[in-house]
């Protein structure tokens, strides 16, 4: 179904991969087999009745969250990762202790027990929490943007929807102010050829990325299971961004590889497009490339699992919140805080170089202390 | 010399209600509030206009007018015809430390833009902690044939929704007041501004600073009755009570409803035992029907009289000025009502 060459509509190529070290593909990588050790944790748990409402996974997209992320700079805001993009708080940062607490709906400093599944963001590394009505978060994005051109500010938003997403009035609204106002926005488009059951054939004639050029702004399509492609268009349309000149739509070609969620068994996929996707399963593609580059997969593999254990066992022995919490703090009664401090341990690529590596994706060395 | 959209104001703000000694200055409610825009503005850099039509051309109601030749078209924006954008937009630029103003051009085509107000701004800072300071001004209410898209009172859909604030004032000295408070809240505030107050009503305005409260104001002292009312209603409701000798009927200006100004409305009710709850908007759910359950559930026994309510019928605003007037609440049908419950 959606096998075919992903650089086919392409009109702004990426220019190359910017100087990626080692350093730094072991930190994709390591960010990639986080986001999967974490949501095969998830779906146990959620399995095993820990978790309470839903849980949803992005295995086999997680090079798109990953790549577009580790591209951002310290002080750009993502505005929001979405289900299927647990790699960008990954990579930004935000405590894995915490990211537990939160789904498990134990207290935690993120949501308080308010919000569940991947409905969190961390201010401090500047992610604002996603909404369920997509892509309502797209046009905040546009606004964070706007904001940033105004005040004459070195910054993009982030912003990441589904193919589903697509298709509301909203998207149509907030791609015509970007093109418009050429705003400092990276738009993520995550085509992964379903709306939960509808495939994309049932969903638009026109692809989003041919619907770029009608906002006036580049549409590039990439390899969404090539970690690195989707690092240097991402990273592209963000140095785009930064010169004036506008967003670019980036339609990253996936495939969702599990139900919409824990609880959709996707008996309305055809196992065999199911069969040929795995075969180009970006985690396992991109660990036999490094490991042919002496990188250690099996040892950066059990570091993740390591600290991903820990966070789990710290965070079922945290306690529920209290009962009378859930009333306050409905009105903000102080000035509002900043959006990223820029201590996000990640400006991507350009980071220290001992920035990445397989310590980073379990979000240790995080203390957690953000707002 | 400060960059623009970026110099937050060093004061901290004072509730200064206007008093005797204070310049005063005789303007419309529509100039009252574009006088709260320019002093907003001019006070604090990150405020920023957004809507259709507000730039150049000063607005549809012409309540931006000037604004855009003294702060420019970045601070003034004009905007496509999108409210889910106008809204959505004004929300990310609210995250990022601004403080933007919408103006939706009739308070009814904020419908269009729904989501961004009840989902995302309302919810956003119980959600995630994040403060949403932004202002919506609607144009709302009717009286002068603007018809079914021209003339809805829809305060109870914001009410409804919560983190959101919801104010109308009556008075060019409220609108300025309330609106340069609801400007430097910190969360998002439905600004509700009736258009048939716009050129109608002149009032003193304290000239410079000018802040009100969230809370009721009682315009007319009274013993035997309160009506109490909101927005364009208030002067209908007022017009009424004076039909009665002086010192019968209280009229209270609600001004906010949400905060609903519960102590207010008790305090009155207690004292005078009788009270008829006026609105423009439609009957089922109104602001009125929580006033109302107020005084049954808090105030049951200080009543000599049952609750009486009078709003407009569950239908939509007609525009023929005889149905109009059919549905809408009149200064007679108020002084009957209160007559009837004198009477009790």
């Amino acid at each position: 179904m959606l096998v075919e060459d992903p650089h086919r509509t392409t009109r702004e190529r990426p220019v190359g991969h910017p100087t990626l070290t080692r350093a730094d593909r072991e930190a994709l990588l390591g960010f990639m087999v986080g986001m999967r050790t974490f949501e095969e944790r998830g779906v146990a748990l959620y399995k095993q009745g820990r978790t309470p409402g839903s849980f949803y996974d992005g295995h086999g997209q997680e090079a798109i969250p990953v790549g577009a992320a580790f591209a951002m700079g310290p002080d750009d805001v993502i505005c929001s990762p979405l289900i299927r993009d647990l790699g960008a708080h990954l990579v930004r940062g935000t405590d894995l202790t915490e990211i537990i607490r939160h789904h498990l709906g134990r207290d935690n400093r993120l949501s308080r027990g308010r919000e569940g599944n991947v409905h969190f963001g961390d201010p401090a590394k500047g992610i604002v929490a996603m909404v369920s009505m997509l892509p309502d978060m797209f046009v905040v994005a546009v606004g964070m943007a706007m904001a940033f051109r105004l005040r004459g500010e070195r910054r993009v938003a982030l912003t990441f929807f589904g193919d589903g997403a697509t298709s509301p009035g909203a998207w149509h609204e907030a791609m015509n102010f970007a093109g418009l106002r050429k705003e400092p926005v990276v738009i993520v488009c995550e085509n992964n050829g379903l709306a939960y059951s509808t495939p994309t054939s049932a969903q638009f004639a026109v692809s989003p990325a041919d619907r770029a050029a009608a906002y006036g702004m580049p549409g590039v399509v990439v390899d969404g299971n090539d970690v690195e492609a989707m690092f240097a268009a991402t990273h592209a349309a963000r140095e785009r961004a930064l010169r004036g000149d506008g967003p670019t739509l980036i339609e990253a070609r996936t495939m969702r590889m599990h139900g919409h969620g824990s609880h959709d068994d996707a008996r309305y996929v055809d196992p065999a497009v199911l069969d040929a996707w795995r075969e180009r399963d970006p985690i396992a593609t991109y660990a036999a490339r490094l490991q042919g580059d002496g990188v250690d997969v099996d040892a950066l593999r059990a570091a993740v699992l390591d600290r991903l254990d820990a966070a789990v066992d710290a965070a079922l022995a945290t306690p529920l919140p209290d009962p009378a919490s859930a009333t306050d703090g409905l009105f903000a009664t102080e000035e509002p805080g900043p959006l990223g401090r820029g201590d996000a341990p990640w400006s991507g690529f350009a980071g220290p170089g001992d920035a990445g590596g397989p310590g980073r994706p379990a979000g240790a060395g995080d203390a957690g202390t953000g707002r | 010399m400060s960059t623009p959209l970026t110099r937050a104001p060093d004061a901290a703000p004072a509730m200064a209600p206007a008093s005797a000694d204070r310049d005063v200055r005789t303007m419309t409610y529509l100039q009252a509030i574009t006088d709260a825009l320019r002093e907003e503005m001019r006070r604090d850099d990150r405020v920023l206009v957004l809507g259709e039509d507000v730039g150049a051309f000063g607005g549809a109601f012409k309540a931006t007018e000037g604004l855009f030749r003294e702060f420019g078209a970045d601070r003034v924006q004009d905007t496509p015809i999108a409210e889910a954008a106008i809204i959505g937009t004004s929300v990310g630029a609210a995250l990022a430390g601004l403080r933007p103003v919408c103006e939706v051009q009739f308070a009814d085509f904020v419908a269009t833009g729904f989501d961004q107000l009840v989902n995302v701004a309302g919810k956003m800072h119980w959600r995630t902690g994040l403060a949403v300071p932004m202002v919506l001004r609607l144009p709302s209410g009717g009286g002068f044939a603007g018809g079914p898209f021209h003339s809805q009172n829809p305060e109870a859909w914001f009410m409804h929704a919560p983190g959101l604030k919801v104010v109308a004032p009556s008075t060019p000295a409220d609108a300025k007041g309330m609106l340069s408070t609801a400007i430097r809240d910190h969360n998002p505030v439905c600004f509700l501004e009736h258009k048939h107050l716009y050129r109608r009503i002149k009032g003193e305005v304290p000239v410079g600073e000018h802040l009100e409260p969230f809370t009721a104001k009682v315009v007319r002292r009274g013993e035997d009755l309160t009506i109490v009312a909101y927005g364009a209603m208030v002067h209908l409701a007022a017009e009424a009570a004076s039909r009665f000798e002086d010192g019968r009927v209280e009229v209270l200006d609600l001004r906010s409803l949400v905060p609903l100004d519960e102590d207010a409305i008790l305090a009155s009710v207690r004292r005078t035992g009788k009270v008829l709850v006026v609105d423009e908007a439609n009957e089922t759910c109104a602001a009125g029907a929580q006033v109302a359950a107020l005084v049954a559930d808090r105030a049951f026994s200080d009543l000599d009289g049952p609750v009486r309510r009078l709003a407009a019928p569950d239908v939509p605003i007609p525009f023929s000025p005889g149905l109009e007037q059919a549905v809408l609440p009149t200064t007679d049908r108020i002084a009957e009502a209160a007559r009837e419950l004198l009477d009790y």
